[in-house]
């Protein structure tokens, strides 16, 4: 790290007592660099073995990296805290001006400790830390229009971040989101309930430092060589153009995507809601995260009708990406664009995680097809295709209007436990499923995951990789997963974004790390990924979390994917490789 | 030749352009920037981009008590340093807010038309153009 960043500054934010300290961290900074690697050290620092996640002692650690600020693509946050999910590792990344906002503040780190007594908001600007009322905006219908009220608020425009939840993450549903900047997320695992807790509605952060470099002409001439490159890039491409849902097409084509709580995996419908449609007829524009020229942020513009007045309408405009299209779309059997956008829209203002809230609601519509659960319980019929029903739905469970919501609003697993239906519920490791079904790399992945994430390990991406080809052996399979899960882990912590992964090769991100003071060889970079991935998986399993036990749905099972029925021994035998790699 | 906004509603709000500026006046990061995008009222509104115009007959230089603003060929202003005071009345006296101020040396920080940022903006919002304002 050269001499003057700031960062290695953490600010330290207790809630209870109102104070506010920094602490320089060389120490942390320069072995884990920053994202992931150094966030989990400070969640095992200040997250003791047993912590309620939705108590105060739950610290919520937001970490960004040496490259962001200097770089483009370097443009995640990463939050880390105990998931009131999982019940263990939560992990999410989101992007948005949030990374840029944190590091120009001066920060490399924050660490939010113990709980508001009333609603409150933070104001980070630079060096001034602001503890701010927020009764006034508890429990507002939107989560646009505080993102609104803040705006107005603070200083800083164009220099800042806002990150806030909606009525989900008060109403401590696990799998609530932080929302920033109004369209990107930190979504999985429960952020958004954490906050909550906390009664700690949002924080606002802005600055405009400036940086140290080690040699101001190479580091221009860097940055030029990774920008042509960037804006060259058929990745470039793809995401500007189409954005994130230019996959539902491919994937319904291949079999891949799943519909109807993985009753198929793909569906003629599909086609009607897939990335080329909806930039046809809905696309309004397209937004980028700070530092990042490809732009992959796809809006629509939905422009309706006010039913009992004429001449009245609206035009609101609603992000769309490939998750949300597959959890809240195919999942559901929604194929109308309309529809889609409007559930979308829904969700988006409740600030709940798009990708749980589908698979829970696709869970809950087969649980009452076979009657494991009533109408008396799911208070509206849930059928699927049906939009306004699921709205409803969206209300309730947000409102935790009875004991079936209130069970539902904590995940799959744990309303399949209660109701029946484990089988058919979509969860892995307790964190619901992501869109693809494209064969044992993807499941595995979920599975064995530090954050059952599909961007854990990218099984998907292996799995049409070896599309037509013989089934890799198990261990081989294992080992890909384990070396890209523990890759990512030092992209992770360098806050680049996945999508940036193929521009990044070891060489570059070496170049990049002399610029900002670090000397680091390939071999010290892959070894820094393998330990931090054990230190995550060290927390998860420190909270209970027991891979060998884990259990895959049975209904991937029983789902045809492109590469075939899955086959029950072929899993086994690939987790119990992975494990025994894992603990080499 | 001057700095032009050529087509605002092509912004996605990357603000490569504001990261290039800082880093051309040699301030990685941001804090150097003499250009600003913000949203025109949170992301679903777009994008608002702030540049210097290059006027022909500059406010900022009329209003400047020590002549430390010059009249630049093509329009626009050149900073005297050496003559500033600091006083602030360019950055009053800017309507579109293009005058940025540089708290450590508390100077305004004026766009020079050097082009960088256009250069490295990935979908032609910013330009150059030549001839009389």
């Amino acid at each position: 790290m050269n001499a003057g960043d700031p960062l290695a500054d953490v600010l330290y934010i207790d809630l209870s007592r109102k104070k506010h300290w920094v602490e320089r961290r060389e120490d942390l900074f320069r072995t884990f660099l920053g994202g992931s690697g150094v966030a989990i050290k400070l969640l095992e620092e200040n997250c003791p073995p047993g912590t309620d996640p939705l108590s105060p002692q739950n610290p919520i650690i937001l970490a960004t990296g040496p490259l962001c600020g200097l770089f483009p693509l370097a443009s995640k946050t990463v939050a880390m805290f105990k998931s009131p999910h999982t019940g263990n590792l939560g992990e999410s990344h989101a992007g948005g001006r949030s990374a840029v906002a944190l590091r120009l503040a001066g920060y490399g780190a924050v660490v939010i400790l113990g709980a508001n007594e009333r609603p409150g908001y933070l104001a980070i600007h630079g060096d001034r830390i602001y503890f701010r009322d927020a009764r006034a905006l508890w429990g507002m219908g939107s989560c646009f229009t505080v993102g609104r009220i803040i705006r107005d608020n603070e200083p800083g425009p164009g220099l800042r971040s806002i990150m806030r939840i909606g009525r989900a993450g008060e109403n401590l549903i696990t799998y609530a989101a932080v929302t920033t900047e109004s369209y990107r997320h930190f979504g999985r695992l429960g952020l958004g309930a954490v906050f909550g807790s906390k009664k700690l509605k949002a924080v606002a952060i802005s600055g405009q430092r400036r940086l140290p470099v080690s040699d101001l002409k190479s580091y221009r001439s860097l940055y030029d060589e990774i920008y042509q490159a960037a804006v060259a890039s058929p990745v470039m491409k793809k995401y500007h153009d189409l954005g994130t849902p230019e996959n539902v097409a491919p994937l319904n084509k291949l079999g891949g995507l799943p519909v109807k709580n993985l009753a198929a995996a793909g569906d003629d419908g599909a086609e009607a809601i897939s990335g080329e449609r909806m930039a046809q007829g809905y696309l309004g524009r397209r937004l980028a995260c700070s530092h990042c020229p490809v732009g992959c942020i796809h809006i629509a513009a939905l422009r309706e009708p006010y039913e009992h007045e004429a001449y009245f309408y609206k035009t609101t405009m609603i992000s769309y990406d490939y998750e949300p299209t597959y959890a809240l779309g195919t999942m559901l059997g929604i194929f109308q664009p309309e529809d889609l956008l409007k559930i979308l829209d829904a969700v988006e203002r409740v600030g709940l995680d798009s990708m749980s809230t589908g698979v829970a609601l696709a869970w809950a519509t087969e649980a009452l097809e076979k009657g494991l659960v009533s109408e008396k319980d799911t208070l509206v019929k849930l059928s699927w295709g049906d939009t306004s029903g699921y709205r409803q739905a969206i209300e309730h469970l947000v409102l935790r209007s009875n004991e079936f919501y209130r069970v539902l609003g904590q995940g799959v697993r744990t309303a399949a436990s209660r109701y029946g239906g484990l089988d058919f519920a979509l969860s892995f490791g307790g964190n619901e499923m992501p869109g693809y079904h494209t064969g044992p790399g993807a499941h595995l992945g979920y599975l064995l995951g530090a954050r059952h994430s599909h961007l854990d390990s990218a099984g998907y991406s292996l799995d049409q990789k070896n599309l037509g080809q013989e089934p890799m052996a198990p261990e081989r399979l294992a080992r890909a997963l384990l070396s890209e899960e523990q890759w990512r882990q030092v992209l992770s912590s360098l806050v680049l974004c996945f999508f940036a992964r193929g521009l990044y090769q070891p060489e570059v991100v070496i170049k990049a790390l002399r610029i900002t003071g670090y000397e680091l060889d390939q071999e010290r970079l892959n070894l820094l990924g393998r330990e931090i991935h054990q230190l995550k998986y060290r927390f998860k399993m420190r909270e209970g979390f027991d891979p060998a036990k884990e259990k895959l749905p049975e209904r991937i099972f029983q789902t045809r994917t492109p590469a075939g029925m899955l086959d029950r021994k072929y899993m086994e035998e690939t987790i119990t490789s992975f494990l025994s790699l894992l603990n080499r | 030749m001057r700095l032009n906004v050529v087509d605002t509603d092509r912004c996605i709000g990357c603000q490569l352009c504001m990261f290039a500026c800082s880093r051309s006046h040699g301030q990685p990061g941001l804090g150097g920037h003499r250009l600003w995008v913000r949203s025109a009222g949170g992301m679903e509104r777009g994008f608002v981009v702030i540049v210097c115009r290059a006027c022909a007959d500059p406010p900022c230089a009329a209003v400047c008590p020590n002549q430390a603003l010059v009249p630049r060929e093509g329009g626009g202003v050149v900073l005297k340093p050496d003559l500033c005071t600091g006083c602030g009345h360019c950055r009053n006296a800017c309507p579109i807010g293009a005058v940025g101020w540089d708290q450590e040396a508390q100077k305004p920080m004026i766009c020079i038309h050097c082009g960088y940022c256009a250069k490295h903006c990935p979908h032609e919002v910013l330009g150059m153009e030549k001839g009389e304002r």
